[in-house]
């Protein structure tokens, strides 16, 4: 009793001290750089040592699912009630505390070299701006080294507040806590992007990324309304594992669509998550994020802000799925899941194939891959979309880092020759695959992974159960653009790698890229690790050969939460394709992109590819779209309609009105009426009549008596205007 | 008479106003003991609140607390009668608070300063009079002794547009008081009392019967929309909400604290402690007018702010947008008035809880907005955003705390203005629900504001001509900003401190 009583404390003090380190930086130690990477990563280490206790209790309790760890307490009066709010940690939890920790941790540290901590300052550096780089002299002679971050102590406070949001989201019991890390995690995401606010990109970015998350969260606001007001209660507990609760909410009609009630707030949440992990239509703003330290896209797309938005439909599966048993046909907003992501897997993989940005690879390849895992959870495959979303957090932070050493790389090789290029552009480098060995194989891994390379990576195996699962449970469509994504993945991942890697250097920059120093590598080679072998704990039983060794441990560890997805039934069609696809994408992938040879030639994509290329690389005109469309014509009304016609002119223009019309009238009765008939005797009230204008006018002079005299002559005038008025 | 026998609600409210009296003896050249005095004396209510505030019982028995009764015009049966409740006891601590941290926002008033500090203190005794007053005159009293400071303040140390914006004002409100004046008296005429107290105990449930030979359904509806029409005004409920922008922007930044943070509430707490418990049969009949017009208020008031090129501006029509949302939540309560379904009397209660909360939530952040748009003014004397640009460079702790009043502003959760939003939401959700759907628009394009304000003024290349022009905040300004700043976040973080107090207020007022 009393070890779980501390158990329980241990989860609530999971997410503090990233928190404290915010604090602490921002407040007392933001003058020393040292002490702010010291604050951030003893928090962050804090909180890993706290997540992987209670990882390892969790995988020794018995029937978890059905007794999470957690506790809660009274946090809102509500009437006669409290809405409580509390931590809580069953099999998912447990998943998500164990990649969350890791991956933060390693983005902790790696952020140390990249901010490029231990170099002198630039002489031209200034907040808000990425450093230029410094002039030193060593031996007599001068050269460019590049410069420490200038805000380096803010980034550590922001980046700190960022997983301390994604904790409090993960170990959240309740919908009400997860929307508060949800939003705290919108607001760092906005900080971070927008961290060179000096830029105009960056500071277009971080707004988009904010207003276009927000579309989806003012859905879950409503979501969490309808909850609250249909069963009383926010608690996980109370709801998802509640059979009589998900009945009803099953069965009763909402006004929206003929949709069940449960199948609205599904609806409602899963709108959030389209905003948050970047779905179709609301994936626009993930790619533009990129503007943001590199850290940060890992943070992004790996550890926190993307996987937080499948993770909470993941947690509402039971609700989403209210009332659907495994191969029915799928109710409504499982359906709507279902093709969305499917589509937006297949969507970004095609524009990820005609990017030469290295990062805006891999954010499309985000894209892709968080579609996979709503099109898994739509099809009802929840053990494989929340194995996917594990290991892609591995593989995906692992290859954004690793793209970050190798853009440190080229900077190196910028500053060093003096060729003005842009580091990020992959058709620039080349060859680097020896310049910067520990880089390229960690790369490799994460690239190979994300290709779903055959048995020795982790994307194999989360991927290939997706794959299964949409085809055992004959969702053919799903199953076909998923594998059709699939090879795309596999082929533009050969090319960035071919692109990036192998051939020869195409710049004076990439010719003088160096290695990155090793507290950059080592986080990628422990991610690298991960990378490969985090699929081998859910190796299914029905695999050939080795599914005999293996205890499928993830499925029996997630699988608990729902009811079983497909039984004994087994094929080798899905397995073959995943095979295939990856394979030949991979082959193709490089065969294609090995004919690069230097950065002024055509790209090899666009021949083979002509007009398509160009729709891809302009990225179907979403954004322009969208600019023309929804942004524009929002401004417009706000600025037209509501401030000048409403406000201005129809409101305003109706008191001027009337003010003109009492003046008229006053002049009316003064000329018309009272000099010639009244005359003498009107000429009191005529001056009464002009009203408080003059009157005001004239009290105007400074006088405090004046004024003083006047408010007590208000009150006087009132008082004996109530007497005189009740009297009668 | 022995001082201390003078019952505590009468100290609160004559402090203000007996301290100002004493300001004018002071010689007007002696200007630093003016404002300190000031300053001085608008701490003291300040500390009379937190004394009700750690005395006050949630759960006593009696509704109002503190009560004082003193006659006053026994021949109209209009007697001084004063108490608390946690409603207004949350609004008393908003304006005591507000009071001193407007005031010391103010030290930086050349002009008259005097004149300027005595009708502060003025306004604060109109303010809390209003709050305290349990007696229908004695409210409308005060409510018309806080009209007059605020349009000297407007009109004499306002910006360029001061005389437009001021006539404005009290043309807009008075024209409601006038109103609001003829229904009191109807009431007290009918009543045979002003006591509010009394008149609740029987005004509501008269039915059939005439006065003047007009049935009392007549009268009824006719007194009910002259209450609604003066409260209306004061809030602003969209359409009549246009004096509000010009007046706030041409107030000087103290002036426009106070505006924004407390004036504004007196047109909410009208609704709450008048409008609904008077009229419950008329409220529940123009719910739906009066929930349309609130959602009008939310997704127009956040439009018009979204197109302001002035920082000032732009913070005053977000002032309309936050408003509109307790407004939404007095509509469904006046929905669910009398309504004995659990389920639904437990929404309209967590409604009205995110209304109070959110009228004292607002209080603190559009405080808290003018007053940082007043700080840059101070040293750019521009509010034009696109003069602005990477300010955030050279004002790192400006730009944080610019960013966090901003955030609170937004609803952002974990800050303030999260709790009351999410709760108004629940609230109205099952009673409103289309209506709170396209409320949505609005909290949306708060998020579009709000990031235009920031990207503006703080981030995009720096604009050279700031370079040494611009100062970072002050020690002075640091102590006006950073009560608001902890309050906001304990709010966000731990909101039943100020909520248990409202909660047992609200359930059994509605």
């Amino acid at each position: 009793m009393n070890s779980i009583l501390s158990l329980n404390t241990l989860i609530w003090l999971i997410p503090l001290p990233p928190l404290v380190a915010f604090a602490v930086i921002l407040l007392l130690v933001n003058k020393s750089n040292r002490a702010s990477h010291g604050t951030a990563l003893l928090a962050a280490g804090l909180s890993f040592i706290g997540s992987m206790i209670v990882f390892f209790k969790a995988l020794s309790a018995t029937s978890l699912a059905t007794a999470p760890f957690g506790s809660e307490i009274n946090w809102l009066p509500t009437g006669d009630t409290w809405l409580k709010i509390g931590v809580m940690v069953d099999p998912l939890t447990a998943v998500m505390l164990f990649f969350v920790a890791w991956t933060v941790l390693m983005i902790f540290i790696y952020s140390v070299g990249y901010h490029n901590f231990g170099q002198p300052k630039g002489d031209h550096d200034r907040p808000g701006l990425p450093p230029h780089g410094a002039d030193v002299t060593e031996h007599g002679k001068s050269h460019r080294v590049l410069s420490i971050e200038p805000m380096y102590a803010r980034f550590f406070a922001l980046i700190s507040l960022f997983a301390f949001a994604m904790y409090l989201l993960v170990v959240s019991d309740n919908l009400l806590t997860l929307y508060i890390g949800w939003e705290i995690m919108g607001l760092c995401s906005y900080l971070l992007i927008g961290f060179w606010y000096g830029k105009e990109s960056a500071r277009k970015a971080a707004i988009k990324a904010f207003i276009t998350t927000r579309i989806g969260d003012v859905f879950i606001l409503l979501g969490l309304a309808a909850l609250y007001s249909l069963t009383g209660s926010l608690s996980f507990k109370e709801i998802l594992t509640n059979p009589a609760v998900l009945e009803t909410l099953s069965t009763t009609v909402s006004p929206v669509l003929g949709l069940s009630w449960a199948g609205l707030v599904g609806l409602l949440l899963f709108i959030g998550t389209i905003g948050k992990s970047a779905q179709f239509p609301l994936h626009v703003w993930l790619p533009d994020a990129m503007e943001g330290p590199t850290p940060v896209s890992a943070m992004i797309h790996a550890a926190t802000m993307v996987s937080a938005g499948v993770y909470m439909v993941i947690r509402f599966f039971p609700l989403i799925s209210a009332g659907w048993h495994p191969g029915d046909t799928l109710n409504p907003t499982m359906t709507i899941m279902a093709s969305i992501g499917a589509f937006t897997a297949l969507f970004a993989a095609t524009i990820a194939m005609g990017q030469n940005d290295v990062k805006r690879v891999l954010a499309y390849s985000t894209i892709s891959q968080l579609g996979y895992m709503i099109a898994a959870l739509g099809i009802g495959a929840f053990t494989a979309a929340a194995f996917h979303l594990m290991t892609h957090a591995f593989f995906k932070a692992l290859l954004f880092l690793g793209s970050g050493s190798v853009i440190h790389g080229m900077e190196h090789g910028v500053l060093h020759s003096g060729d003005h290029i842009d580091p990020q552009d992959m058709r620039q480098m080349g060859g680097l695959r020896t310049k910067m060995p520990r880089t390229f194989w960690s790369f490799l891994a994460g690239g190979l992974a994300l290709s779903g390379f055959p048995l020795i990576t982790a994307g194999f195996w989360s991927k290939d159960e997706i794959l299964s699962g949409a085809f055992l449970g004959s969702h053919m469509a799903v199953f076909i653009m998923l594998a059709l994504a699939a090879l795309l993945t596999a082929f533009y991942t050969a090319r960035q790698i071919t692109m990036v890697f192998f051939g020869e250097p195409r710049s004076e920059a990439a010719k003088h890229a160096s290695e990155t120093k090793p507290v950059m590598t080592t986080p990628l080679l422990i991610l690298a690790f991960f990378a490969l072998t985090a699929g081998w704990v859910g190796i299914p039983k029905e695999f050939p050969i080795l599914g005999h060794f293996s205890p499928a441990w993830f499925q029996t560890f997630l699988g608990s939460m729902v009811e079983s997805a497909h039984g004994e039934e087994h094929s080798l069609v899905p397995l073959l394709t995943s095979l295939v696809v990856s394979l030949g994408g991979l082959t193709l992938g490089w065969l294609v992109n090995r004919r690069f040879k230097t950065a002024a030639q055509m790209d090899p994509m666009e021949k083979s590819l002509g007009f398509f290329f160009k729709v891809f690389q302009n990225k179907y005109w979403v954004d322009e779209f969208y600019e023309v469309v929804f942004i524009r014509p929002a401004g417009w009304i706000a600025e037209k309609i509501s401030y000048q016609l409403i406000d201005q002119t129809i409101i305003d223009g109706a008191l001027n009105g009337i003010g003109r019309l009492g003046n008229g009238l006053g002049r009316l009765f003064r000329f018309g009426f009272d000099l010639p008939v009244v005359n003498g005797a009107g000429d009191g009230l005529a001056d009464g009549t002009k009203g408080l204008g003059s009157l005001f006018r004239r009290m105007q002079n400074g006088k405090i008596q004046h004024y003083m005299g006047l408010a007590v002559l208000f009150i006087v005038l009132i008082a004996a205007a109530v007497v005189y008025f009740v009297q009668i | 008479m022995n001082f201390l026998s003078i019952p505590i609600l009468a100290w609160l409210v004559l402090i203000p106003v007996l301290g100002g009296l004493l300001l004018l003896l002071i010689p007007g050249k002696k200007v630093e003991l003016i404002r300190w005095s000031a300053l001085g004396i608008s701490l003291l209510p300040l500390f009379l609140t937190v004394l009700l505030w750690l005395n006050y019982q949630p759960k006593a028995e009696a509704h109002f607390q503190f009560e004082m009764i003193i006659p006053w015009f026994e021949v109209i049966h209009s007697s001084i009668h004063f108490g608390l409740d946690g409603i207004s006891l949350t609004m008393v601590l908003l304006t005591a608070l507000l009071t001193p941290l407007s005031i010391l926002t103010s030290f930086n008033i050349k002009e008259n300063v005097k004149a300027f500090m005595a009708l502060f203190l003025f306004l604060e005794t109109g303010i809390l009079g209003v709050f305290v007053s349990l007696d229908l005159l004695i409210f409308f009293l005060f409510w018309e002794i806080g009209l007059v400071p605020m349009y000297f303040l407007i009109n004499l140390w306002g910006g360029d547009k001061r005389n437009y914006a001021s006539l404005k004002f009290i043309l807009f409100t008075m024209g409601g008081s006038l109103g609001l004046l003829l229904a009191i008296q109807l009431l007290g005429v009918l009543m045979g009392t002003f006591d509010l107290v009394e008149i609740l105990k029987s005004w509501p449930f008269l039915q059939e019967g005439t006065i003047f030979k007009i049935p009392y359904e007549i009268v009824k509806a006719i007194a009910f929309w002259a209450f609604v029409i003066a409260f209306a005004i004061k809030v602003p409920v969209w359409p009549f909400h246009t004096w509000l922008p010009d007046a706030h922007t041409e107030a000087p930044t103290g002036g426009s604290m106070i505006l924004a943070g407390v004036l504004l509430k007196l047109g909410a707490y009208g609704f709450l402690r008048l409008v609904l418990p008077l009229f419950p049969v008329e409220s529940a009949k123009y719910a739906g007018w009066l929930a349309a017009l609130a959602v009008a208020a939310i997704v127009f008031g956040a439009l018009s702010a979204a197109s302001q090129t002035d920082f000032k501006r732009l913070v005053a029509y977000s002032s309309i947008n936050h408003m509109g949302f307790v407004i939404l939540a007095v509509a469904a309560a006046a929905w669910a008035g009398g309504n004995t379904d659990p389920a639904v009397r437990q929404s309209s209660v967590i409604a009205v809880n995110g209304a109070v909360l959110q009228m004292f939530n607002h209080g603190l952040s559009a405080a808290g907005m003018f007053f940082l748009v007043g700080v840059l003014y101070d040293r750019a004397h521009t509010r034009m955003l696109d003069k602005f640009g990477g300010l955030f460079a050279i004002v790192p702790n400006y730009g944080a705390i610019l960013i966090f009043l901003s955030m609170a502003s937004l609803g952002l959760p974990g800050l303030n203005g999260f709790v009351s939003e999410f709760m108004i939401v629940r609230g109205v959700w099952p009673i409103y629900m289309a209506l709170t759907a396209v409320s949505m628009i609005g909290l949306l394009f708060t998020g579009v504001y709000v990031l235009k304000a920031i990207k503006l003024v703080l981030q995009g290349p720096f604009n050279e001509t700031w370079a040494g022009r611009i100062s970072e905040i002050n020690v002075r300004e640091l102590v006006v900003i950073v009560p608001l700043m902890i309050l906001i976040l304990s709010i966000g973080i731990w909101p039943s401190w100020i909520l248990t107090i409202i909660n047992q207020t609200v359930m059994r007022w509605f």
